[in-house]
């Protein structure tokens, strides 16, 4: 055997070692991310989760617009072999495109011509439950990738090759906790926040060192004794009060003010668990240096409903009531659609008014923005009580969006579905489910009459005006919204497995793509040596999947259950 | 998990969860603390014993299983040493009485009386098995994985008739010694998830 013959394995061999399962990477000329480019990305680069800080959604490209949408066609796909929930948008930096899949599966593809470079696989415990297998993307920073991971750990990978970098463990998933969001890299720091809130978990935002994933703080969402809001919760229910924190934050570089969303109360009947129960159902300023808590909103008090306000409201400056201010636009769960104004030491409420039917709230106080519950639907122990909209809310964790050319805010909301259950006392065991009902006796109605589920809508929220709305008659809509500034609306999200183009403006439908599943991903923009390009993930799953089977075991309203599984990329352009 | 009563209630019955979903016996205690054993696979002349309840820990006799379900959680234990193999959750099982002429072919020598016992970890994503409901299609009652809504057919080695699950339950095969339920041999079949990718 002669020298080369010998290098060439032993190459290939440590090649390999960097990812699982081995491909033509590494990638050469990676751009390294800083904070500048983070704080001002280039408008053909999508590297955050919404793909700026303020969480818009907002992609500045217009080559593909209203006028040549109708000749948009894939241009490649790339079939990720995993199945159920993908949802996460991938992310784009000069050329190179990261996604990820349930499993935790991190693949690095030429974002040009969809060839793989790597592909890192992670190894999860066999005695690991998935509550919600599904990852929602990585986090980029310098010449590194952030992956948050369901058995609980944050893990660095080398964004040339895949190697991985660190591994951190954040707490115990046979604990009940778990991860599914996109790291929030913030100067040099890389921030998640927990899953679990079902399982009696403390919630909790914690940030890493993004060089040496070291911990740097971690600040609770339910607080302790001493802390400022333990007042509101009563004996040891804060200890196991849910308030977990599954979404990525949004970030206000001007102020250093990180806007997190907390979720729902556990156990859910709210007789269980007296008091306000500050941070549920909240958004939180954080101080991204120390993790303080600068203040706060709570969007509901001693939720009931498992209602997560996960989704980290939208940071518009916002023209309304003749003055110009800055302003945290949230779509609830809790079926109310949020105007707040954000000043560095407090949030104001501005207006909130119902985008879906809610038979919950009478109103909301005026002074305080504190919504009017009517107890009747208000679910306690030991009786069923009935509620609209259903757990999964007017809105649930897909995002919304807000075009800097319309000023309008774009929702994916559900419309018509209402729910229940009955109130019963669980004991709490570490790692098991601890809903406060049995989950066979959740329940999900269709309002009488209902001729449609899915709505995406369009809202101005300068006036609280709904300009226009797409109705779904046979399909939930459930999948983040994305628009662009070619004025087009890009969102999946439904049953039939489209891919759909509105117009921003009008709500006409432009285009339409059927794909291999069903769309839960986020659609983005983003361009490669000057030739725009979309793209998103088809893969349907988790409660995309869990509303369709409700739906579809409902007597009278004729829905097919037959959504396939099986994630695929798909990249479309329009043709020159 | 009791069944729905009545018709007209399971028609409004959501087969499907929002954030929550139903989660397994997991204990949390560290390996250091678990006796010798606890850990190993269900073994031949293992018995079976409650899981939960009011009987937990106790010996499961055939008599205590109500023809037609619902389904119990059961562990296996040594009867030996008396160390019941809880360490890892991959152990825990459901055991369901049923008619034996149900029963098919490769499902009934491995049954005890009707009796039949399948590894509670759903083979999708791994959650715990627990309810007992009519199949989304056809009438009877099959295992349901509350997590993401699979049905397992007990009658026929547990396999799958609905959802994502991509494969049969492994099952644990069963004869009556003594009076006990009691493990004929190890698993068949593969215990868990899939692993994606
Ligand atoms: S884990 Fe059982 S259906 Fe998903």
């Amino acid at each position: 055997m002669t020298m080369k013959q010998w290098l060439l394995p032993g190459l290939l061999a440590s090649t390999c070692l960097f990812s699982i399962a081995c491909s033509a990477g590494p990638i050469e000329n990676y751009s390294p991310v800083t904070s500048d480019r983070l704080k001002n990305p280039e408008p053909g680069n999508w590297m955050l989760y919404r793909r700026t800080y303020d969480g818009q959604g907002f992609s500045p490209l217009k080559e593909i617009n209203t006028s040549n949408v109708k000749d948009m066609r894939p241009v490649w796909t790339f079939s990720t072999g995993v199945v159920e929930g993908h949802e996460a948008p991938p992310i784009v930096n000069n050329g190179i495109m990261f996604i990820t899949t349930p499993m935790g599966q991190v693949i690095a593809l030429n974002a040009k011509t969809g060839d793989e470079y790597w592909r890192y696989k992670r190894q999860l415990p066999d005695d690991l439950f998935q509550l919600h297998p599904t990852n929602r993307g990585v986090g980029l920073w310098q010449d590194k990738l952030y992956l948050a991971t369901t058995d609980d750990h944050v893990v660095a990978l080398d964004a040339k090759t895949g190697k991985v970098l660190w591994d951190t463990k954040v707490q115990d998933y046979r604990k009940g906790q778990y991860l599914t969001l996109m790291p929030l890299v913030v100067d040099g720091k890389v921030i998640v926040g927990g899953s679990g809130g079902e399982l009696g978990v403390r919630g909790y935002v914690v940030a890493f060192d993004a060089d040496t994933g070291k911990e740097l703080w971690r600040t609770f969402t339910i607080p302790g004794p001493g802390e400022p809001g333990h007042e509101t919760w009563t004996g040891d229910d804060w200890k196991s009060g849910g308030g977990s924190a599954w979404m990525t934050g949004n970030y206000d570089p001007e102020t250093k003010t990180i806007y997190w969303g907390v979720g729902n109360a556990a156990p859910w009947p709210g007789d269980s668990h007296p008091g306000d129960n500050l941070y549920t159902t909240s958004v939180l300023a954080l101080d991204p240096d120390n993790g303080k808590i600068k203040t706060h909103f709570q969007y509901h008090p001693n939720d009931s409903w498992d209602w997560d306000e996960v989704d980290a409201p939208m940071l518009v400056d916002l023209q309304r009531d003749g003055r110009t201010f800055k302003s945290l636009i949230h779509p609830g769960r809790n079926a109310i659609f949020w105007v707040l104004e954000r000043k560095p030491d407090k949030i104001n409420y501005v207006a909130g008014w119902p985008f879906v039917h809610t038979d919950v709230w009478k109103g909301v106080e005026a002074e305080t923005g504190k919504p009017i519950v009517d107890p009747a639907h208000k679910p306690v122990m030991g009786k069923r009580v009935e509620f609209c909209p259903s757990l999964w809310g007017g809105k649930d964790w897909p995002s919304a969006a807000y075009s800097q050319n319309t000023k309008l805010v774009y929702v994916p909301a559900n419309e018509n579905f209402c729910g229940g259950f009955t109130g019963e006392k669980v004991p709490l065991v570490a790692g098991q489910l601890w809903l406060g009902t049995k989950p066979e006796d959740i329940g999900l109605k269709v309002r009488p009459g209902a001729t449609h589920f899915g709505e995406l809508q369009a809202w101005d929220p300068a006036t609280g005006k709904k300009v226009w709305s797409h109705n779904f008659p046979k399909s939930q809509l459930f999948g983040s919204v994305t628009v662009t500034a070619g004025d087009l609306v890009l969102v999946g999200g439904t049953n039939d497995r489209m891919f759909r183009a509105f117009h921003a403006k009008t709500g006409e439908l432009l285009w339409e793509q059927k794909t291999n599943s069903g769309i839960m991903g986020m659609p983005i923009a983003y361009e490669v040596d000057g030739t725009e390009y979309i793209a998103v993930q088809s893969g349907w799953g988790v409660d995309a999947q869990r509303i369709q089977d409700a739906l579809a075991t409902q007597n009278n309203v004729g829905i097919e259950n037959n959504v396939p599984q099986g994630g695929v990329v798909w990249v479309f352009a329009v043709k020159k | 998990m009791s069944s729905p009563s009545n018709k007209t209630r399971r028609t409004i019955i959501l087969t499907a969860l929002a954030t929550a979903v139903h989660a397994s016996a997991l204990r949390s205690a560290g390996a250091e603390e678990d006796p010798p054993g606890s850990d190993l696979r269900p073994q031949k002349a293992d018995v079976l014993v409650f899981a939960e309840g009011d009987h937990e820990g106790e010996v499961i006799k055939p008599d205590d299983l109500k023809p037609g379900g619902p389904p119990v959680r059961a562990w296996p234990k040594d009867p030996k040493t008396s160390v019941v193999r809880k360490a890892s959750r991959l152990n825990e099982v459901v055991i369901v009485k049923l008619d034996p002429a149900e029963l098919d072919d490769d499902t009934r020598p491995r049954s005890a009386d009707g009796i039949v016992a399948y590894s509670a970890i759903c083979s999708h994503a791994g959650c715990p098995i627990t309810a007992w409901m009519k199949a989304a299609q056809g009438d009877k009652e099959v295992l349901k994985c509350m997590c993401h809504n699979s049905e397992f057919d007990p009658r026929q080695g547990a396999q799958v008739v609905f959802g994502p699950a991509p494969r049969r339950l492994a099952a644990l095969p069963l004869v009556i010694a003594d009076g006990s339920l009691t493990i004929a041999g190890p698993f068949i079949g593969k215990i868990g998830a899939q692993q994606g990718g």
